[in-house]
């Protein structure tokens, strides 16, 4: 109990430790690829901390949805990482979400986050809540397609249990090509869901493009910091997610203090890596038209199914 | 429970009979009906909970003088549980109305209104208890015509008399299939008691099987709203006074859910072949998808809840769709659990359907209108309609933790089973259908966002929203009673799951409560913890705690809150609501996406100044969507009976003498077929 009890903390800090990090990364990571210095790796710390002790200002226009929704945000968010095995492959919280419970509460927030864009009245937040409700809709098919295909490779929709079993290499079919696969899919679909090039731009404040930013354009103060915060962490459940799925291998599998400390820092260089990634892929590619994503999340749900029809392809 | 049935049917029989003998006395009135059907749902709540946990089913029976009609009920757990969801929402329903006639004083009769709506409650209670294929015939028919009678309130607007007569119509189409399912049983069993269709003394040829399979699907379907049967839905659901609408679409689709059940089940003994299972996911899957993308593009917030109902159908045939299918291949305990996943979403649709459309009704009842763009800023004038309409929202989004979100993701995991099935089409399928049911969910979730927000949230864009008033008590009560409920079935799965696996036992022959519930019933893992499980209790219980971090996180870094109140940056100028985004404009990107299947047609004229053709002096915008299944599916069978009418008015000549000399005519012919 009291472990259970310890090993949910720990994840709780260090979803809220790492997040801003990992924004730092990829924020240098463009700057260097801009030929740029960039600020520091640990200025998202800085940015955080200093929006708490701003004073918020509050339409006039809102309700208290507008101030509620961020604490809403940041605990659907955090839930969704409770979920995801990040360090130690046995998550005490295991029973008590699966996959599908993990993508319902993202979408919690999303739909507070649509109703905030609607609330203060302005054009710019009903514009960013439209779009985000059409992205939102085409990932949704796509994101289970994938979890699916993993979770039969697997015989799991626990994650707890998928990355325990791949860690140790039980019952995992030889030919990886479905994984890979969904792997994309699902890489894809963390780029929409997150709000990253080439889906949408978190740099950005130009108002013919910005989706996530247009709806939370009227926050300010501490409900912006938890905003921001929370953006963060849902980034790092993907890139969790992304991680320990596919590639689970150094996560401890027991609880040694050997293990768990391996764990951490094979889990840091991961998505610190996958971080890395992201940056590049942002650098590189330029932002789609929104009438062109359609087309891109379709190519994810495609990759998706072709990664259940090899399943059974090759079950035989 | 004899005496439970002989008070819930005293009661609704005076609810009947008493309000018209006080005429001109609308007070006493409402107080007597609603207060007799609050009295009945209470009755109702407590058999069906007692048929639920009865060892065998009440049966009774009164004999009559015509051939083959017996007044017989049969109260066994499919029966009671659907007795239960009745009663429930119109427990709250009732309490609502109390209230909301208020606003019909001195427009309608009140006593004729009262009698009808208690003569509903009860048809809709006789169907479900039902235990003689005539008496059932007899009763649906009541409730069809009981509920016309109460589209057709506000008669002297020409768009609710077209509503009517569309509703009329089709639900006789339907009731003839409905007919010719029951003379299939008939013929085999040479009466009309349910038992003897249950035991039939030799089964029914394939041929006849099929036949009644589809007769029963089409003829329930139509009741049921399944697409394409459901093009009266969005017009007559929302033309009846709300609380009506409230039972119609939470209350009154269900009893075409429990009569497939018992067709297919019951009667057919659950002995199917793969492709009937298939035919029902097919027809949610479909059902699901269009019915929520096409409320996405109503205005209309009472037409919005009625396409969602198609939807929510949609998704209770899928998990019911999956249950045959497994069943097909003698996977029982998969069978039982898409029933029960089913199950669990009907009562979830019943209440929080009932709730948003009492929601609807309070908007109506607050600002006299039910076009959204006309809403806007009433969360901060009716604070109880729009929490309780959240609530409502959020469970028909799916969101966890309350109850839309246990059942849809049971139905899911009904689905991801497919994999066990043998054969690959059907492994592959089953998926698909879950991809169409993420589709689904979260096009509700854009859809009940839209809704609230545009409702809710902002300006008033209206006169009428800006000086909306909090509804009165009876209906906070009525909306906030369904609201609890809703919390209270998504936290509590442990109680209504093994409620429910008493109602699927019977139909699939196998018990699951046991695989089903994990963990003292804290959490839900169906087949066993290692594939799949979620705790919705636990979720809530992590929510508040974090919600509680993220307070002290704010607190320790930021100090005391002292916020700063000021109005929204509208660009140098002042906000007015014309700068919000309209519902209209919310919808627009999804409807270029999916405009394969809106089909819309858009029209633009632009007059312009005669000076400059820069600046325009008027401009008129035009936009539909094409009903596509009313255009090519009912107008051409529309027009050949048209067609065909016309060409039998020759016949009706409309002189006395001729149709005398018909059925002279016809007395000979008659006479002679008989030597």
């Amino acid at each position: 109990m009291l472990q259970s009890l310890a090993l949910v903390v720990a994840q709780v800090i260090l979803f809220l430790v790492v997040s801003p990090f990992i924004v730092g990364v990829i924020r240098k990571v463009k700057a260097r690829l801009q030929c740029r210095r960039g600020a520091s790796l640990f200025q998202p710390y800085a940015d955080l901390a200093k929006l708490f002790r701003k004073q918020p200002v509050v339409s006039t226009t809102t309700s208290w949805i507008f101030t509620a929704t961020p604490y809403i945000l940041f605990a659907s968010t955090l839930a969704a990482g409770l979920l995801v095995p990040a360090f130690a492959s046995q998550m005490p919280l295991n029973f008590a979400g699966n996959i599908i419970a993990l993508v319902y509460l993202l979408a919690l927030g999303t739909f507070f986050l649509i109703l905030v864009g609607l609330d203060a009245g302005s054009a710019f937040g009903g514009m960013g809540s439209s779009r985000e409700a059409i992205v939102a809709s085409l990932t949704e098919p796509a994101m289970i397609m994938s979890i699916f295909a993993i979770a039969l490779t697997a015989g799991s929709t626990n994650l707890s249990t998928i990355v325990h079993k791949t860690a140790l290499l039980e019952g995992i079919v030889t030919d990886p090509s479905p994984h890979l696969m969904a792997l994309a899919a699902l890489f894809i679909v963390a780029l929409a869901e997150t709000g990253r090039v080439p889906v949408d731009n978190p740099a950005t404040h130009l108002e013919l493009t910005m989706i996530h930013e247009a709806m939370v354009l009227e926050y300010s103060g501490r409900y912006l910091a938890l905003v921001e915060w929370a953006a963060g962490m849902k980034l790092l459940v993907f890139l969790t997610l992304i991680a320990n799925v596919f590639a689970p291998w150094g996560i401890a599998t027991s609880l040694t203090p050997a293990a768990i400390g391996i764990g951490l820092a094979v889990y840091l260089v991961k998505v610190s890596g996958l971080a890395v990634l992201i940056g590049v892929i942002e650098s590189m590619f330029a932002k789609l038209r929104l009438f062109r994503v359609s087309e891109f999340l379709g190519v994810a749900f495609i990759l998706a199914l072709l990664a259940l029809v090899f399943f059974y392809i090759l079950r035989g | 429970m004899t005496a439970l049935l002989f008070c819930l049917l005293a009661c609704y029989t005076a609810g009947i009979l008493l309000p018209p003998c006080l005429p001109g006395r609308p007070k006493a009135q409402n107080v007597l009906a609603n207060g007799l059907a609050i009295a009945a749902s209470l009755f109702g709540v407590l058999l069906g909970l007692a048929g639920l946990l009865a060892a065998a089913p009440l049966t009774a029976s009164i004999s009559s003088t015509l051939p083959f009609l017996t007044f017989a009920v049969r109260i066994d757990p499919l029966a009671a549980f659907f007795v239960l969801t009745i009663s429930l929402a119109g427990l709250a329903v009732s309490i609502y109305a109390l209230g909301y006639l208020t606003e019909f004083y001195g427009r309608s009769s009140i006593g004729l209104m009262g009698a009808l709506y208690n003569g509903f409650l009860l048809s809709m209670t006789l169907v479900v208890i039902a235990d003689n294929g005539f008496f059932f015939l007899i009763v649906w028919e009541l409730m069809s015509l009981v509920s016309y009678f109460l589209v057709v309130t506000e008669h002297e607007k020409s768009e609710v008399r077209y509503a009517g007569l569309f509703y009329l119509i089709m639900t006789h189409v339907g009731t003839a299939f409905i007919i010719l399912t029951f003379l299939i049983f008939f013929q085999e069993a040479g009466s009309f008691s349910f038992a003897a269709f249950r035991h039939l003394e030799q089964p029914l040829p394939e041929g006849l099987r099929t036949l009644a399979f589809l007769a029963a699907l089409v003829g329930f379907g139509t009741k049921a709203g399944i697409v394409p049967l459901h093009v009266w839905l969005p017009y007559a659901h929302p033309a009846a006074p709300s609380h009506v609408s409230a039972l119609m679409s939470g209350v009154m689709i269900k009893t075409a859910i429990y009569a497939l059940l018992r067709v297919y089940f019951d009667f057919l003994g659950g002995q199917f072949p793969w492709w009937w299972g298939f035919t029902i996911l097919a027809v949610g899957a479909v059902s699901a998808l269009l019915g929520v993308m096409y409320a996405l593009m109503e205005h209309d917030l009472k037409s919005l809840l009625a396409f969602s109902s198609v939807e929510n159908i949609g998704i209770i045939l899928l998990g019911i769709g999956a249950g045959m299918t497994f069943q097909a291949y003698g996977l029982k305990e998969f069978a039982a659990l898409g029933l029960l996943a089913g199950l669990y979403h009907t009562i979830n649709h019943a209440l929080f359907k009932a709730l948003l459309f009492l929601g609807a009704g309070s908007l109506l009842y607050a600002t006299h209108t039910r076009n959204m763009e006309e809403y806007g800023g009433l969360l901060r004038r009716m604070p109880w309609t729009g929490f309780c309409f959240l609530v409502g929202s959020v469970s028909v989004a799916a969101l966890p933790p309350i109850n839309g979100f246990v059942s849809e993701w049971l139905v899911f995991q009904s689905l991801f089973l497919g994999f066990h099935l043998p054969v690959v089409l059907l492994n592959l399928i089953l998926p698909i259908a879950a991809a169409m049911l993420a589709l689904t969910g979260v096009l509700a979730l854009a859809c009940f966002a839209k809704a609230f927000g545009l409702s809710f949230l902002a300006l008033p864009r209206s006169a009428h929203a800006r000086h909306a008033e909090e509804i009165p008590v009876a209906m906070r009560l009525g909306m906030g009673g369904l609201a609890a409920a809703c919390v209270f079935l998504g936290l509590a799965p442990m109680v209504v799951v093994p409620l429910l696996d008493r109602v699927t036992e019977p139909l699939a022959g196998v018990s699951i409560e046991g695989r089903v519930l994990a963990l003292d019933g804290w959490a839900l893992a169906p087949t066993n913890v290692e594939f799949s499980s979620i705790s919705t209790p636990a979720i809530a219980v992590m929510l508040g705690a974090l919600a509680g971090l993220g307070l002290l996180l704010a607190w320790a870094f930021g100090g005391r809150l002292r916020k700063r109140a000021y109005k929204t940056w509208g660009c140098g100028i002042n906000l007015t609501p014309r700068m919000e985004y309209t519902a209209t404009g919310f919808v627009q990107p999804i409807k270029r996406i999916f405009s394969t299947l809106y089909q819309p047609t858009i029209k633009l004229e632009t007059e312009f100044l005669e000076e400059s053709h820069y600046f325009a002096k008027h401009r008129r915008f035009e936009f539909h969507i094409e009903p596509v299944f009313q255009k090519y599916l009912y107008d051409p069978v529309v027009l050949f009976f048209s067609a065909v009418a016309d060409r039998l008015r020759i016949v009706q000549a409309g002189s006395l003498h001729l149709y005398l000399a018909y059925i002279f005519v016809t007395l000979v012919v008659l006479l002679l077929v008989a030597v």
